[in-house]
């Protein structure tokens, strides 16, 4: 019945988004206020109902109902509550399920928040964002239907894959969604405005906000996979380059640039039409994330066309929605006007080429994402592109991007000056030397790039500081005054500030953890010893456990630091019966924001044990900087200028239509 | 996300153990260190994007298993990547070499940050200094003088 029920909810959710597709477009034509106000009770009903099918679903998951065809499949019996929650988007069928959950928060979110917005600009929105949900609702129950009966229930389930079986999985693809699927409300601000033909400063000001809290989600997100995949695939790396992380990265970084380019946009009025094709591709690639990893097109081009139901519909609405996107906005673009002049260099200026370094940087990751699909697809060569063809054509975009960063902020609108901006940013650059000559001192001049790296995230992080002082006048007024002054400054300057901070936090993390980590592959007999780093590592013996719905073996190192015993590491290998995989689960030990790390091989006949032992500088920054960065967007989105939507300037009643 | 690709490829096919296991490390470090790198660069082909040095399939094992052996036996660098491209393909190198059918791919990205470039430097030379503006024509003054008797509508520029 719950089964049912959940499916049932969700035909009715399609219903509704049917009709929010079609009244508040007529009703935003014939002026008729009661057809627009439609779409504010359809979108909250629409989010009840998908709540409701969603909820559905992870019953049948905790009641371990295996008669549901995706229950069978991803679950097991003993598997831990959280498992069993988690499995409810472990697969397939269940994250699409979440795909619309979290369309229709965000749909219903607009339809409560957005008070301030203009009717029809509101009621479009709402409009398009049903015409996302529907094509969803769908792909969902014609071609993913997770509510699927099977005849003959079987007692029990083919368990989650163990791999998802981890705290970092339950997390980690609702945040992403939340930062995929947040996307689709600047895209549906943008289609909104090319319909209406009018956009305005005002516009830029409420788009920002949804933008900003996606961004601050697909941060955590990112942030979160990479750490899950630091840990759980057992050689120690972070990034590696995945198409299935592209998918991610694609959007993280048009999102950037929209952010960036939605403040010209809001302060100045310019790089209007600009912001609104960012804002169609931020979405697009969510989108074509989602086909890459949905349509199995990479596990291989051939796998996609045995089996190309699901493949090809989501392929149609990347097609129905980006290219009807960019057709809309080829068409009416043009007739937006432009406005605000600005000379090259400025704060204007600035972001304009940290526009164009992210969507180079962008395209890079785009190109080598899909060029070996396409040229498969194509002509049938087999290429593989993967992270050193990255690390040559990605890296070199990012270094003058993080060079500049801190120069924007303190650059004036209009028209900046330069060298005052340099003079301004003296201590920084003395940071800067200071950072690279210690680094060079500590670590010799074996690999030279590094303490420039290492220069760079200091540059980056006390340029954030200065920002931040200059704004404040600490140093050229009293202290008091600039206390008074800097608490009196816009939340948002705190948030550009703290976010430009995460990221030099998140590079000097990143140089330290890949040039300097030391690493130690031995096999190990009980009560011998491995030394890194001045960590010594003593091999205490196998210790077979039971859990829940696995059986582990794990192994005890004692560490100890110059003789001192300061902990245990288990790192452990676990069978999972019903699906007769193994896990390696790698045991972490963290000191400050550095970290070691153990792997288990495989155990010889002898009493031996293989592990790899990683010693990893710093590396922890890596993701710290991320949430850092992700705080700066929180803080930014607190700002009570983005809470309380535009001002309302008596002098310009234009700017501010009625309601 | 990146559990998807795991589920289909990696962990389907092998426990995973170790990539690099401390029985196929050679005795001298430089020529080890010489095989990690080049390692790094092979990509493992029954796996989804990982190199040789990082995955713990059998065939992974082997390449690098012949990487070292190459190496011993006096080959360059370049040598055994030679060596491998001719035996399995293009596909074993992670970072596509700069031929006829990758041309696009790596001439893609400085090809969009140039061609940024210059149609911005043309975009903003077209646009007006932002200080001094030329002065007004007469059917600015014209426009001027109409804008002041209305005072509400002022949402042109």
């Amino acid at each position: 019945m719950i089964p049912e029920l959940g499916h049932y909810a969700l035909v009715l959710a399609l219903g509704l988004a049917l009709i929010q597709s079609v009244a508040p477009v007529v009703g935003a034509r014939r002026n008729d206020a009661t057809l627009m106000q439609l779409a504010n009770s359809t979108a909250v009903v629409q989010f009840i109902f998908v709540a409701i099918s969603f909820a559905a679903l992870t019953a049948c998951y905790v009641r371990s109902d295996f008669s549901v065809a995706t229950v069978y499949e991803n679950s097991h019996s003993m598997m831990p509550l959280i498992y069993k929650f988690t499995s409810v988007w472990g697969n397939h069928e269940g994250s699409m399920l979440l795909w619309v959950l979290i369309l229709a928060v965000f749909g219903a979110a607009v339809a409560a928040f957005g008070v301030n917005l203009p009717a029809t600009l509101k009621a479009l929105v709402l409009a398009v964002q049903s015409w996302i949900a529907s094509a969803f609702y769908l792909f969902i129950l014609f071609t993913s239907n997770p509510f699927l009966r099977l005849a003959n229930p079987p007692f029990e389930g083919r368990d989650l894959n163990p791999i998802l079986q981890d705290p970092g999985l339950a997390i980690h693809p609702p945040l992403l969604y939340l930062g995929y699927v947040g996307f689709s409300i600047a895209f549906s601000f943008a289609i909104a405005a090319l319909i209406e033909g009018r956009i305005d400063a005002a516009w830029a000001r409420w788009v920002r906000p949804w933008t900003l809290a996606a961004w601050m989600f697909l941060t955590a997100g990112i942030a979160m996979g990479s750490y899950w995949a630091y840990y759980t695939l057992g050689w120690g790396g972070f990034w590696f380059w995945d198409p299935v992380e592209n998918a991610s990265l694609m959007p993280w970084l048009a999102g950037t640039a929209l952010l960036h380019s939605a403040v010209v946009m809001e302060k100045r009025n310019a790089l209007k039409i600009w912001t609104i094709l960012l804002a169609i591709l931020a979405f697009s690639l969510s989108l074509i994330g989602t086909f890459l990893v949905r349509s199995g097109v990479l596990t291989s081009v051939h796998a996609f066309a045995t089996d190309p139901t699901r493949g090809v519909f989501i392929l149609a609405i990347l097609l129905l929605f980006i290219g009807g996107g960019l057709t809309l906005f080829a068409w009416r673009a043009p007739m937006l006007k432009q406005g605000g002049l600005f000379a090259p260099i400025s704060r204007e200026g600035a972001l304009v080429l940290n526009n164009l370094f992210l969507t180079t940087a962008c395209a890079t990751v785009f190109v080598g994402t899909l060029y070996p699909l396409a040229l498969e697809a194509l002509t049938g060569a087999k290429i593989s592109v993967g992270g050193p063809f990255f690390n040559l054509t990605f890296v070199p975009l990012f270094v003058p991007l993080m060079f500049a960063m801190p120069f924007g902020p303190l650059l004036a609108w209009k028209r900046g000056d330069i060298l005052g901006v340099a003079q301004r940013l003296t201590l920084a650059f003395a940071a800067a030397v200071v950072a690279i000559c210690v680094t060079f001192a500590a670590m010799g001049v074996k690999s030279a790039l590094a303490p420039l790296g290492v220069g760079l995230a200091f540059f980056v992080m006390a340029g954030a500081v200065v920002d931040i002082c200059e704004r404040s006048g600490l140093f050229r007024v009293p202290f008091k005054a600039a206390l008074r002054r800097g608490f009196g400054l816009p939340r948002s300057a705190f948030g550009t500030a703290t976010a430009h901070f995460g990221l030099g936090v998140t590079l000097l993390g990143i140089v330290f953890a890949t040039t300097w980590g030391s690493e130690r592959i031995v096999s190990l007999k009980p009560a011998q010893t491995v030394s890194i780093s001045g960590y010594d590592l003593t091999f205490d013996g196998l210790v077979p456990r039971d859990g829940p719905n696995f059986r582990e073996l794990a192994a005890k190192f004692t560490v100890r630091e110059g003789g001192v015993p300061i902990g245990i590491m288990q790192p452990s290998k676990r069978s999972f019966p019903t699906r007769s995989m193994t896990t390696t689960e790698a045991a972490l030990m963290t000191r400050g924001p550095s970290q070691l790390y153990l792997s288990l091989g495989d155990a010889e006949g002898d009493g031996s044990i293989a592990i790899r032992l990683y010693y990893k500088p710093l590396v922890m920054l890596t993701w710290l900087g991320a949430v850092i960065m992700a705080l700066g967007g929180a803080l930014s989105l607190s700002d009570r200028r983005l809470r309380v939507g535009a001002p309302k300037p008596a002098a310009k009643p234009a700017m501010q239509p009625a309601e | 996300m990146r559990w998807l690709c795991l589920v289909a490829v990696l962990f389907t096919l092998v426990a995973p153990a170790l990539a690099v296991e401390p029985d196929e490390m050679l005795k001298d470090p430089k020529l080890e260190a010489r095989a990690r790198d080049i390692s790094r660069e092979l990509r493992c082909m029954v796996c989804q994007n990982q190199s040789i040095d990082d995955s713990a399939a059998p065939l992974a094992r082997d390449l690098r298993l012949l990487v070292r052996q190459r190496l011993e036996a006096g080959d360059t660098d370049r040598q055994v990547i030679d060596f491998l491209v001719a035996r399995y393909g293009e596909f074993v190198l992670l970072k596509p070499r700069f031929e006829p059918q990758t041309f696009l791919l790596w001439g893609l990205p400085p090809a969009v940050l140039v061609c940024g470039a210059i149609g911005l430097f043309f975009w903003l030379r077209k646009q007006p200094p932002a200080d001094a503006g030329s002065p007004l024509t007469e059917v600015e003054k014209a426009r001027i003088a109409t804008l002041v008797e209305s005072p509400t509508d002022r949402t042109a520029h």
